[in-house]
């Protein structure tokens, strides 16, 4: 098929009222160019005739016919987009995060990944917060921002965060008891190297601005009196 | 919850009482329960906590999961009243117990 030329092209006949267009179809007629494509084919409207199709194979007769009719589900052609980003949420932004391990600490944000997580990082030499994945709900954003021009973030996505699939290992009659806590999870040298790459940039702009290295070192705490839907962060 | 070290005392939650069910006179509908959050009074304050979640941490004699700890969790729904109470939904109802008892109040899923 021919690309379409312009795909939303809007009506040469505009409407008066819901189902009345302005043109009759006479002048419809006339103002689409169908006498100009007639009168190019000579006279009559062009034909298209069915193309031959490729050539199928012979159907085979199936080797199963189910007793009763199977349903066959929707189609469903949605593609989730990643989650909208927060406006107070920008590269560099000094994030506190509120569950898990490390609820408290105030990290850096780096990027937002295809699955709509946030990459993050302590940076580690700081504060203990490796390269690491969390959702944007479970972090509040500081006005606080480091910056980060220098840093290449582009390698980071969520296949390099993905689980190490373990080969599955037959068990023989000895191994039985031996195999149950062999191997520590090490971390991987180059994961670690990416975290030092990664953190020496954002370490030296750390360290340019007074106090934000022990303000990142210090975690975040409610006190006595502070009242969270009043504070500004 | 972690490994049983000293380390700071980080408390991430707004502390809450919990002051009883939804209620008539002298009907209860124990499936919703009231909150009280402290530092907020008014209705207009309940705005930043809806949909907050809410844990209820009770201890028991037997370990489950490796700790006597046991949680329901829950969210808040609504604001009760014009003073700042809140109304709140647990996946499973609170215990009759739980009134007068201390409620947590995250501060996740966070919107700032």
């Amino acid at each position: 098929m021919a690309a379409k030329a312009r795909n939303p092209r809007k009506t040469r006949n505009p409407d008066l009222v819901r189902g009345v267009g302005k043109f009759s179809r006479s002048k419809m007629y006339h103002k689409r160019g169908l006498w100009a494509i007639k009168a190019k084919n000579g006279g009559v409207f062009p034909r298209h005739d069915a193309k031959p199709a490729a050539e199928t194979q012979p159907e085979k007769p199936p080797k199963f016919y189910p007793a009763d009719d199977v349903k066959k589900p929707l189609v469903n052609k949605r593609k989730p987009k990643p989650t909208k980003l927060r406006a107070s949420i920008t590269p560099g932004t000094v994030l506190i995060i509120l569950a898990g391990r490390f609820k408290g600490k105030r990290v850096v944000f780096l990027k937002q990944l295809s699955s709509g997580l946030l990459l993050v990082t302590g940076p580690f030499k700081i504060n203990g917060v490796p390269l690491r994945r969390v959702n944007q709900s479970y972090v509040i954003a500081t006005s606080t921002k480091v910056d980060i021009s220098g840093l290449n973030v582009e390698k980071f996505d969520d296949k390099y965060f993905a689980k190490e699939v373990e080969k599955k290992k037959k068990k023989g009659e000895g191994e039985f008891f031996e195999t149950e806590k062999e191997e520590k999870n090490v971390l991987p040298q180059g994961k670690k190297d990416d975290q030092k790459s990664v953190d020496a940039s954002l370490i030296k702009s750390i360290e340019a601005v007074p106090d934000l290295k022990t303000y990142l070192a210090a975690r975040f705490s409610l006190k006595a009196g502070m009242k969270p839907h009043e504070l500004v962060f | 919850m972690v490994k049983g070290r000293q380390g700071e005392r980080i408390r991430l939650y707004v502390r809450g009482t919990v002051l009883g069910y939804k209620r008539s006179k002298s009907n209860q509908y124990p499936n919703t329960s009231l909150i009280q959050i402290e530092g907020v009074n008014t209705k207009e304050e309940v705005a930043w906590y809806a949909g907050k979640r809410l844990a209820y941490i009770y201890k028991a004699k037997v370990k489950t999961n490796g700790s006597h700890y046991r949680c329901i969790w829950g969210k808040v729904s609504r604001p009760h009243g014009n003073s700042g109470v809140v109304r709140a939904k647990f996946t499973s109802n609170l215990p009759p117990k739980s009134m007068g008892a201390r409620v947590r109040v995250f501060i996740y899923p966070s919107n700032i």
